[in-house]
């Protein structure tokens, strides 16, 4: 059987900076990923990665600390704010060592590491390399992989965390796509760095195809709670044809968001101060109400203009959106405005670990987009995630590599057997037998459900008719209809997987959704429109349990700044 | 009405290599991507092919499609007529249809040492400065994602399974060029060799493929030009001073 020393799910900005601290540690490490690593969801963050580097002229007086209060602010006060700082005060030096690691950032005149304003922050702190900062930053740790030779096992699929009867972490079991072999993975320590879940709402999402919340909902199905994944980030700036991500350095560089009428419509939201650069929850929320209410170009989407910025701006900071224009809507954004939308962006819960990735179960960790420690609270600020990929991702990785050391290096396999026979019934259960329903329609189904019942601006009947058509389409489920019968390289299997791992994370965002009568951040309610910090100022905890998810609490860290209303 | 003809193979299934048609429904703005998952979905659940972005940003789903290497995500189907041939990429292996064994390609790329190796000691609490127009030297350099059109596009690389290959050779310019590294000398050894830069026969289907618009050709000549330097300095045994 195979074993190492730590496993790291995921081979991400999170996944591979975990990777690479274990290596240094001299920890024997292997980074097991359904895809290659340069291939993975990092690769297409765009604007940049917040740290209090203090390089732009006009934010000479940035200080982590305002980092902290700026993301602690953005979150609703819902961000545990010990762990926002540790992020925002370790921001600086892990900035540094990406550049000295090779990462080819932009420049300021006097050679260093460049930086634009971004939404909801008090000073411009986000580091960028033009629009492309998440394929450079991949790159580059990637790089350090190859260097360190860190060892990858890339198209391996984890379908089972193995969590033995004294709840301490034993391993995996992945589905090899190269054989179409189950296979038991042992270690001693588990690093769950999978990613986001985007494509619960379907093709209404900027993320991957392959971006679907399996891994989070593997570590709920194997018990480890999970945590606020009610709070979905909605972003204000998608194409409107395919929900491609249009970065918000679009509007940092001074980009217009504008509505039927040519009006700069943030005015209407926010102070002539921070126009476009609001924190994203808002920003989506002003976009939404203006197509609601009848401003929308055509009924159905608003302008980003980026014209008056001119062409030598446009392609020196920002030419990957110009591509991605010019290549999927045929527009040039250097002579028309871009269609837009808000669609959904970003988990803000995810996995429940502390500010060192430790779950509560000995030996598993989680890091990045799945994990929830949580440093965004209810409302993530931009250049935030990258930054919380690398320092948690290192965290978790050294925190990991400590907890390993005095552990036996063999794997313990009766906990890996076991999970093993119950991923086999998994597998089983979708896919033996004579179902009639086809997965894909019901994938179809889901994101739908999500984009009209959980989106932007939420109810109460709204979201219990879409919990409703949820259950009905994971009854539907039980009755889908028979695989591929390939072995290796059975895409079919995987992707009716994927929804298996959607429609367990969709249920627990309904229940959760609907459970949380307030507004906070990017949860929104038509119905409950204050905060009410005297109830909900905690976070929900998910447990799974035989009849369904459990829904529980947990306190907020505070202890640096008091809750305060947001004003922008 | 269009249709896709896609190589079809799969070795540890014991299907031999063929090629089947599937028509597309009448839909307009389709890319090549959704093609072939409305296939997977609809018509045939034992297609094979790689993907995850879906904004040529990843480089998983590059593949040949109608005579030219291209990213399927970021191909239209509507202007390419009616039969639309697909094939994977070539000189990998297949693993199964449009799934190829993109191991060797990721071996030329480590062998030019894909990371900086840098001139000097990192500076204490602060970036190595790099001038913007040092900066410059390295644009689209770096934007390279790994996708390995132009790789598969390349006669070289059919003939000689030792070339590096113009993925490899660009990324080797990206470090050369970086005014942050220090191990100049050492990556061109690495490159003037008779299966690195002097290999290419320019023939500028790398730079005609790219879904980037990259040039990998013109990195290649200005590999050479340093190569050749690099050889001259070496005969006199200078090339230290190269670096």
């Amino acid at each position: 059987m195979i074993f190492h020393d730590i496993i790291v799910v995921g081979g991400g900005l999170a996944g591979l900076r975990a990777a690479i601290a274990a290596k240094m540690n001299g920890v024997d490490v292997a980074v097991i990923s359904k895809l290659h690593p340069v291939r993975s969801h990092s690769g297409a963050a765009q604007g940049g990665i917040n740290a209090a580097l203090a390089n732009n002229p006009d934010g000479k007086d940035d200080t982590p600390e305002r980092h902290a209060y700026d993301t602690i602010k953005g979150s609703d006060f819902l961000a545990d704010q010990e762990a926002a700082f540790i992020m925002t005060s370790t921001a600086p030096e892990i900035i540094r060592q990406m550049e000295h690691w090779g990462c080819p950032f932009s420049r300021f005149e006097d050679g260093s590491v460049a930086q634009r304003p971004f939404g909801g922050a008090g000073f411009p702190r986000t580091c960028y390399g033009a629009d492309r900062t998440g394929h450079y930053l991949l790159q580059t740790l990637f790089e350090q992989c190859v260097k360190h030779q860190v060892k990858i096992m890339e198209e391996w699929f984890v379908l089972g965390l193995s969590i033995d009867d004294n709840r301490t972490c034993r391993g995996v079991v992945c589905l090899d796509l190269h054989t179409g072999n189950l296979e038991m993975v042992g270690a001693n320590a588990v690093i769950f760095a999978t990613g986001g879940s985007g494509r619960m709402y379907g093709a209404k999402t900027t993320n991957a195809l392959t971006s679907t919340g399996l891994g989070v909902a593997t570590a709920f199905w194997a018990g480890v709670p999970v945590k606020d994944i009610e709070f979905l980030q909605f972003h204000p700036t998608t194409l409107f044809k395919n929900n491609v991500l249009m970065t918000e350095g679009c509007r940092g560089e001074g980009g217009y968001l504008i509505n039927k009428d040519g009006e700069r419509y943030m005015s209407r939201y926010v102070s002539e101060k921070v126009m476009e650069l609001g924190p994203r929850d808002i920003v989506s929320r002003s976009t939404q109400t203006e197509i609601e209410e009848g401003r929308g170009v055509e009924g159905k989407y608003v302008y980003l203009d980026l014209r008056h910025l001119g062409a030598q701006k446009i392609m020196e900071r920002l030419p990957g959106i110009r591509e991605i224009c010019i290549d999927f809507i045929g527009i040039d954004p250097i002579e028309k405005p871009i269609p837009i939308v808000p669609s959904m962006h970003y988990t803000m819960g995810g996995i429940d670990c502390d500010q060192d990735g430790r779950t509560e179960v000995p030996g598993f960790y989680a890091a990045g987009e799945c994990a929830c420690v949580s440093v965004h609270g209810s409302n993530r600020l931009g250049g935030n995630s990258l930054l919380e990929t690398i320092v948690f991702g290192r965290r978790s990785g050294e925190n990991a590599s400590n907890y390993v050391k005095d552990k036996e290096k063999k794997p313990q396999e009766t906990g890996l057997k076991k999970t093993l026979e119950e991923v086999k019934g998994q597998l089983n259960a979708i896919g033996g037998g004579n179902g009639k329903e086809n997965p894909y329609e019901i994938r179809d189904e889901v994101g739908d459900v999500m984009v009209k019942h959980f989106g932007i601006f939420r109810t109460e009947s709204e979201m219990k008719e879409g919990l409703d058509k949820l259950n009905k389409l994971k009854e539907r489920f039980r009755d889908i209809r028979a695989f591929d019968s390939g072995r290796a390289w059975n895409f079919d299997k995987l992707w009716i997987m994927e929804l298996a791992g959607n429609l367990c994370l969709t249920e627990c965002i309904a229940l959760g959704a609907l459970n949380r009568t307030e507004s906070r951040g990017a949860h929104s309610r038509r119905d409950y429109t204050k905060r009410d910090d005297a109830n909900w100022l905690k976070h929900t905890l998910y447990r799974h349990t035989p009849e369904g998810p459990q829904i529980g609490y947990k306190e907020v860290q505070l202890g640096r700044f008091e809750p305060e209303e947001r004003k922008y | 009405m269009a249709y896709l003809k896609i190589f079809r193979y799969d070795p540890s299934g014991g299907v031999e290599p063929h090629f089947k048609r599937y028509e597309l429904p009448p839909e307009k703005g389709m890319t090549i991507l959704e093609a072939l998952f409305w296939i997977l979905e609809n018509k045939d659940p034992s297609l094979a092919f790689r993907c995850s972005c879906r904004e040529a940003v990843c480089g998983s789903c590059a593949v040949h499609i109608n005579g030219e290497y291209r990213l399927a995500c970021k191909t239209q189907v509507d202007p390419l007529g009616e039969e639309i041939t697909i094939r994977p990429l070539t000189h990998l292996p297949i693993f199964k249809d449009l799934v190829v064994d993109m191991k060797p390609f990721f071996e030329q790329y480590e062998k030019i040492k894909p990371y900086l190796i840098p001139k000097e000691e990192p500076p204490e609490s602060r970036e190595y400065y790099q001038s913007v127009k040092d900066r410059k030297k390295i644009d689209s350099l770096v934007d390279c994602i790994l996708c390995g059109a132009c790789y598969g596009s390349c006669p070289i690389a059919m003939g000689d399974p030792d070339y590096l290959g113009p993925h490899a050779l660009l990324r080797a310019l990206r470090f050369v060029q970086d005014s942050r590294d220090g191990a100049k000398t050492e990556r061109l050894a690495i490159v003037a060799t008779e299966h690195g830069v002097f290999r290419c026969h320019t023939i500028f289907n790398c730079q005609k493929v790219c879904p980037k618009d990259l040039d990998p050709t013109g990195a290649i000549a200005k590999l050479k030009m340093k190569s050749i330097g690099f050889k001259i300095k070496s005969m006199f045994g200078l090339a230290r001073s190269a670096g």
